[in-house]
């Protein structure tokens, strides 16, 4: 039987496929939590009661101040305040601007990069291919975590040699999705009826596999977006990650732990929940994303 | 057999040199070793002296053969911060990395066993979902925040476990473990517990997966037919097929759990190998650094090795398709 990858979907059919993703109402629901933290991040410095990074809005008498709290300017923390009096709404919506940035940045590169020489890879086949998908092997037989530690103690830090840290374990996952579903893609007719046409192997890669070969891909996407978010947290946690300047929800956590011990649970709680709900709901819409762009595909580990 | 065998062998060795190649090029080609070996203010002689000192200013060819016959040697320099060789400290955590590993991996195998294979047997029954809504939720959850919420209730608020250390150890031939003493074992079981979970998920799905899948063959209905009890189709019949992915994985996820290790060991404060790497991230301590990722991948190479073969041995499928190809 033939893989049948969906052709890229006309307009008629994307209402269509809005629907197919909206029977499952988890998924639904998880689409609208989703919506509502990225609206949240984005309109974070109109919509937060503090500036949680100008220094002269905190005050220091407000610090380590209970969920629920009366803050001296008037406002109320509702999920308590931290070491510095920062208002931790506040500081969780602009840490999840930045963690999204990050793990949206990242993940827009790295499905570039990994798209073209998954591409390449298929498209030119022999020795080429079989260097490229070798070194794809020996990435993925380690643990991302592992590598990216790695690539930052080597270059150091700073946003945007997290990007890259990112970037670097990311790709082969893409190149090896993309090549798998251009190499089904490379004996179909109508890449022989281009190639028959003398069409440049360039624009039949790019103009003819590529528009194919997306769905899954998309699907790879967003799982990925989940993990990259959760791996540039794990990094600032460690201490290898965002610098100060950038407080990701890694990096808050982080601040929390040391108040960890002394019962100021929220500190480091609240901003691990927005975390722990970005990415279910990424994690949810990703999984029936797979379902309505290609029923054919199993779950990743065969559930 | 033995042809595969060898084959695997040389293929492990490239990929060791390659590893080591890219280590090295990573470490000492791309960063100037001198700016963090050398005192700030030591003047251009000195400079001078301890690049000719380090062979620095060899040919990068005859740099990276020093390194490898001092690798193949056990040599990869002195740590900066304990002036003690880097194996040497490093060997020295090992064995508590290894114990956390383990009791990690013998959780997620007792537990995630059982329970995928009851979700495999009844997906529809609300147990069945109720233990899938948690795997999905066990790959979800960062593991270091799943450390810090297991400290906060069992330290901070249930006051029944240490939050950090390793607690009393024993000294069995000649290694120091935690788990013969009381203190040692509360010490580690919230470490292990929160290594185990990303891999007690997976475990699940992989064994619900496999035992959904084997109760549609027509073997397991042929034996239900013949009129063996559910029992014994799903004891004999479903568990033994569906071992061999599942021994494969969990072999081949002791590396992961390894390299996981770091996130968690660095939480529960636990002395082994992932914490003395972050530590030395930190204060930059290169030889350290590097002996750290050869005999990383060192392990994972054997690993993935000793999988290999042992998969071959257990299901002479994979052998014949080798010879044939």
């Amino acid at each position: 039987m033939k893989t049948t990858f969906l052709i890229p979907l006309p307009s008629s059919l994307l209402p269509q496929a809005g629907r197919d993703f909206a029977r499952d109402r988890v998924a639904a629901a998880a689409l609208a939590v989703l919506s509502l933290i990225l609206l949240a991040a984005i309109a974070a410095p109109l919509i937060t009661p503090q500036d949680p990074y100008d220094l002269a809005r905190l005050d220091i008498l407000d610090s380590k101040l209970a969920p629920g709290a009366k803050a001296g300017a008037g406002f109320t923390f509702w999920l308590g305040s931290d070491d510095q009096g920062r208002d931790m709404v506040s500081a969780i919506l602009y840490g999840l601007r930045i963690s999204l940035g990050v793990g949206a940045l990242s993940t827009a590169v790295a499905l570039g990069l990994g798209m073209t020489i998954g591409l390449v890879s298929a498209y030119a086949g022999g020795w080429l291919d079989n260097l490229i998908m070798r070194l794809v092997d020996l990435q993925l037989s380690f643990p991302s975590i592992l590598i990216a530690l790695v690539l930052l103690a080597v270059v150091g830090q700073g946003v945007d040699k997290i990007v890259i840290a990112l970037v670097f374990v990311q790709w082969a996952y893409y190149a090896r999705t993309v090549r798998g579903a251009a190499l089904v893609e490379k004996r179909r007719e109508y890449v022989d009826a281009a190639r028959v046409m003398a069409f440049s192997a360039r624009r039949i890669v790019f103009r003819h596999i590529l528009p194919n070969v997306l769905p899954p891909l998309i699907v790879v996407a967003t799982v990925q977006v989940a993990h990259a978010i959760a791996l540039e947290a794990t990094l600032s946690f460690l201490g290898l990650g965002m610098p100060i300047t950038s407080p990701s929800l890694g990096l808050l956590i982080a601040n929390g732990f040391a108040h960890l011990l002394s019962g100021r649970y929220w500190i480091s709680f609240f901003p691990g929940m927005a975390l722990l709900v970005t990415i279910v709901a990424i994690n949810l819409v990703g999984d029936r994303l797979r379902d309505v762009l290609n029923p054919r595909l199993t779950s990743h580990y065969g559930a | 057999m033995l042809v595969f065998a060898f084959k695997r062998l040389a293929q492990s060795i490239a990929v060791l040199f390659v590893m080591s190649a890219l280590v090295f090029v990573g470490v000492y080609a791309i960063g100037n070793p001198v700016d963090i070996l050398i005192n700030p203010q030591a003047d251009q002689a000195e400079i001078a002296a301890a690049t000719r000192a380090l062979g620095l200013d060899q040919p990068l060819w005859n740099q990276y053969w020093t390194f490898v016959s001092g690798a193949l040697a056990g040599d990869l320099g002195k740590s900066f911060a304990a002036n003690i060789p880097a194996v040497r400290l490093i060997l020295e955590r090992m064995p508590a990395t290894l114990e956390l590993a383990l009791a990690a991996m013998v959780i997620a195998v007792v537990l995630g066993i059982p329970l995928g294979l009851w979700a495999g047997l009844k997906p529809d029954s609300v147990s069945g979902r109720v233990i899938m809504a948690g795997s999905i939720l066990g790959f979800s959850l960062p593991t270091f925040w799943v450390g810090l919420l297991l400290i906060m209730v069992f330290s901070v608020w249930l006051g029944w476990l240490p939050p950090t250390g390793r607690g009393e150890t024993v000294t069995v031939l000649g290694v120091p473990v935690s788990f013969l003493t009381w203190d040692g074992l509360k010490h580690l079981f919230m470490p292990a517990m929160n290594l185990a979970l990303f891999k007690l998920s997976l475990l699940i799905r992989l064994t619900r997966a496999g035992t959904r899948e084997a109760l549609a063959q027509d073997y397991v209905r042929f034996a239900r037919a013949k009129g063996l009890s559910m029992e014994r189709v799903v004891r004999v019949h479903v568990l033994k097929n569906i071992m061999i992915p599942i021994v494969t994985v969990t072999g081949l996820e002791f590396g992961s759990v390894i390299a996981f290790a770091i996130v968690t060991e660095t939480i529960f404060a636990w002395p082994g190998m992932g914490k003395l790497l972050i530590d030395s991230i930190n204060v930059l301590d290169r030889p350290v650094i590097v002996a750290y990722l050869l005999i990383i991948v060192l392990i994972f190479v054997l690993i993935n090795l000793i999988v290999d073969l042992a998969y071959t041995a257990l299901d002479p499928r994979v052998r014949l398709a080798g010879r044939s190809a």
